[in-house]
C-alpha cells in the first residue's frame, strides 16, 4: 500500500494502517456476503424478493439497520452463566477470523505479511474458533448451548484433518506454504506444457478443490453441516444464549469466516490476485478486484449448497469425514506426489 | 535484542500467573483454559526464536486439538457448572517437592549445557526455522526416529481402540 502512494511512513504507521483496515475487512466482508447471498440470493431463489425498503434500493440498509439494534439491546446474561467466560467466547471466535486475514494477499505487495508458513498459518488460527465454540456452549448454562458446543467440537475436529489434508495436495504442487507463493505459481505454471493461462489448481487439484469445499462449508457449520445450530432441535446451538452485541459478534464471525475461507480458496485454487499477464504495478490495483471477483464466486458455492440439501444426521455427518474425505485426501496428496516426481 | 527480552519476559510472566492458574483454580474447565494461554505463550517464545513453522504446530496441534478433546471429555462427563470439582487432594507436599526436583535438574542441566552461550538472531540462525529446512532435516537426517514415533503413535491408537471396544 505505501509503495504505491510513495510515502514513507515509519513501520508504527504502517502496522497501524494494516490493522485498520483488517479490522474494517472483516465487518465489510461480513456485510457484503450477508446482504448478497443470505438476504437477497436466498429470498430469490425460494420466489420471494427479501427485505425491499431498507435505504430504498432493494433493502441495501437491512443488515446496518440490523447491526446498529443489535448494540443498542441490552446485554443480558443468564443468571447461572459462567461471566468471564460467556464474555470472552464471542470475541475468541472474532479472532480467529480476523487473523486469517493476515497471509492472503491481494496484490503483488498488498498483504498484510507474506509469512513463510501461509497457508498452514491461516488453518491454525481458524482452528482456534473452536475454543470459543467450547466456551460459549459451557458457560450458556444451558442443555442446548452444551449439545450445540459439543456437537460443534465433534464436527470441527473431524472436519480439520480433510481441510489440511486437501491443502497438501496444492502445497505438493506450488512447492511452498506460502500464499503468495502459491499465486506466482498458479500464474506462472503450466497445465503439462500448456501455459496458456497459468495453472490455476482448480484444474489439477480438482479433487483438493472438491475436498476443500465440503470441509470448509463444514467448518462454517453451514447446511447441510449445521447440526450444531440446528434450528429445530437446540434452538440456536452454542449461540442461544447470546444477545445484542455479543451475538452480533457471532453473526460476523460466522459470516467473516466464510469469507475468509473463500478468500483462501480463491487464493488456493483460482489462482488469487493473479490474472494470466497482468503483472508488477497493475497486479497490484487490479489485485483487489480480481480477488474479490474470485472471492464472490467461491461465496456463491457455499451459499448454493447452503440453501439447496438438507441437513446431515451426525452419523452421517461423521461417515462422511472419517470414511469419505479422509482417505480421499490421502488417495489425492499420493497421486500428486506421484504426478510431481514423474513430471 | 533488547526488544526480544522485553517481549521474553512478558510472555514468560503471564505464562507463569497462567500456569499457576492451571493448578490452582477450582474449575476444572477454567484449567483447561488457563492452558490455553499457557500453550498459546509456548508458541509465542517460539516465534520470538525464530522457529514460526513448529510455532504454528503448537497452536494447530495443541490448542486446536488438545485442549480441545480435553475440553470435550470433560464436558461430556462432568461439567459442573459451579463449585468444586473435587480438584484437591492431599498431595499437595509431595506435588511441590517434586515439582522443585524438576526445576532444579532443569535449571542445573540448561546452565550447565548452554550456560554461556549467546544466540545472535542472525539471517543464518532464522533460516533455519524455514519449513523447507525443517522439512529437509525431518525428512532426510531424522527420517528413522521420525518413522519410529509415528509407529509408536499408530500403535498407542490401535490400543486405544482395542481397549474401547470390549466386544
Amino acid at each position: 500500500m505505501t509503495h504505491l502512494l510513495a510515502l514513507d511512513v515509519g513501520w508504527g504507521t504502517t502496522l497501524a494502517i494494516k490493522t485498520i483496515i483488517i479490522l474494517a475487512l472483516v465487518p465489510a466482508g461480513a456485510l457484503i456476503l450477508g446482504y448478497t447471498f443470505l438476504l437477497k440470493m436466498m429470498s430469490h431463489m425460494q420466489s420471494r424478493l427479501g427485505p425491499m425498503d431498507p435505504g430504498g434500493f432493494h433493502g441495501w440498509f437491512q443488515l446496518i439497520g440490523d447491526g446498529i439494534k443489535f448494540i443498542q439491546k441490552e446485554d443480558v446474561m443468564p443468571d447461572g452463566a459462567d461471566k468471564r467466560v460467556f464474555a470472552m467466547a464471542p470475541v475468541v471466535i472474532l479472532m480467529s477470523t480476523f487473523l486469517i486475514f493476515v497471509v492472503i494477499p491481494a496484490g503483488p505487495r498488498i498483504v498484510v505479511k507474506n509469512l513463510d508458513v501461509g497457508v498452514f498459518y491461516a488453518l491454525a488460527v481458524s482452528s482456534l474458533s473452536v475454543i470459543g465454540v467450547l466456551m460459549a456452549g459451557w458457560a450458556s448454562s444451558n442443555k442446548f448451548a452444551l449439545l450445540g458446543a459439543l456437537r460443534a467440537a465433534a464436527q470441527l475436529i473431524a472436519y480439520e484433518l480433510p481441510l489440511l489434508l486437501a491443502v497438501v495436495g496444492v502445497v505438493i504442487q506450488a512447492g511452498t506454504m506460502s500464499l503468495q507463493g502459491i499465486v506466482v505459481a498458479q500464474q506462472n505454471g503450466s497445465i503439462f506444457g500448456w501455459s496458456g493461462i497459468g495453472n490455476p489448481y482448480f484444474f489439477t487439484q480438482i479433487i483438493g478443490f472438491a475436498l476443500f469445499m465440503v470441509a470448509a462449508q463444514a467448518e462454517l457449520t453451514q447446511t447441510p453441516f449445521d447440526m450444531p445450530v440446528a434450528e429445530s432441535e437446540l434452538v440456536a446451538g452454542y449461540m442461544v444464549e447470546y444477545t445484542g452485541f455479543r451475538f452480533l459478534f457471532f453473526y460476523i464471525g460466522e459470516v467473516g469466516t466464510a469469507f475468509a475461507f473463500a478468500a483462501l480458496a480463491a487464493t488456493l485454487f483460482l489462482g488469487g490476485w493473479a490474472i494470466p499477464g497482468v503483472h508488477g504495478a497493475v497486479a497490484d490495483l487490479l489485485g483487489p478486484i480480481v480477488l474479490f471477483v474470485k472471492l464472490m464466486f467461491v461465496a456463491f458455492l457455499f451459499f448454493w449448497v447452503r440453501f439447496t440439501y438438507p441437513r446431515l444426521r451426525e452419523d452421517q455427518l461423521q461417515a462422511l469425514a472419517w470414511k469419505v474425505l479422509i482417505p480421499l485426501g490421502l488417495a489425492n496428496i499420493l497421486i500428486t506426489g506421484i504426478f510431481k516426481v514423474a513430471f | 535484542m533488547i526488544a526480544q527480552n522485553i517481549a521474553f519476559w512478558i510472555i514468560a510472566v503471564a505464562m507463569g500467573f497462567a500456569a499457576i492458574g492451571v493448578v490452582r483454580t477450582r474449575n476444572i474447565v477454567h484449567a483447561a483454559l488457563y492452558l490455553v494461554v499457557v500453550l498459546a505463550g509456548v508458541a509465542a517464545q517460539y516465534i520470538l526464536l525464530g522457529a514460526e513453522f513448529v510455532a504454528w504446530v503448537q497452536v494447530l496441534i495443541y490448542i486446536g486439538a488438545v485442549v480441545i478433546l480435553f475440553l470435550f471429555g470433560i464436558m461430556l462427563t462432568r461439567a459442573p457448572m459451579e463449585g468444586d470439582s473435587d480438584l484437591d487432594n492431599d498431595q499437595r507436599f509431595p506435588a511441590a517437592v517434586a515439582a522443585l526436583f524438576l526445576l532444579g535438574v532443569l535449571v542445573v542441566l540448561l546452565l550447565d549445557a548452554f550456560g554461556g552461550t549467546k544466540i545472535k538472531l542472525d539471517a543464518a540462525v532464522l533460516a533455519t526455522g524455514k519449513t523447507a529446512v525443517v522439512g529437509d532435516a525431518i525428512f532426510r537426517q531424522y527420517v528413522v526416529p521420525f518413522e519410529v514415533v509415528s509407529m509408536l503413535l499408530l500403535a498407542a491408537l490401535v490400543g486405544a481402540v482395542v481397549i474401547a471396544r470390549r466386544d
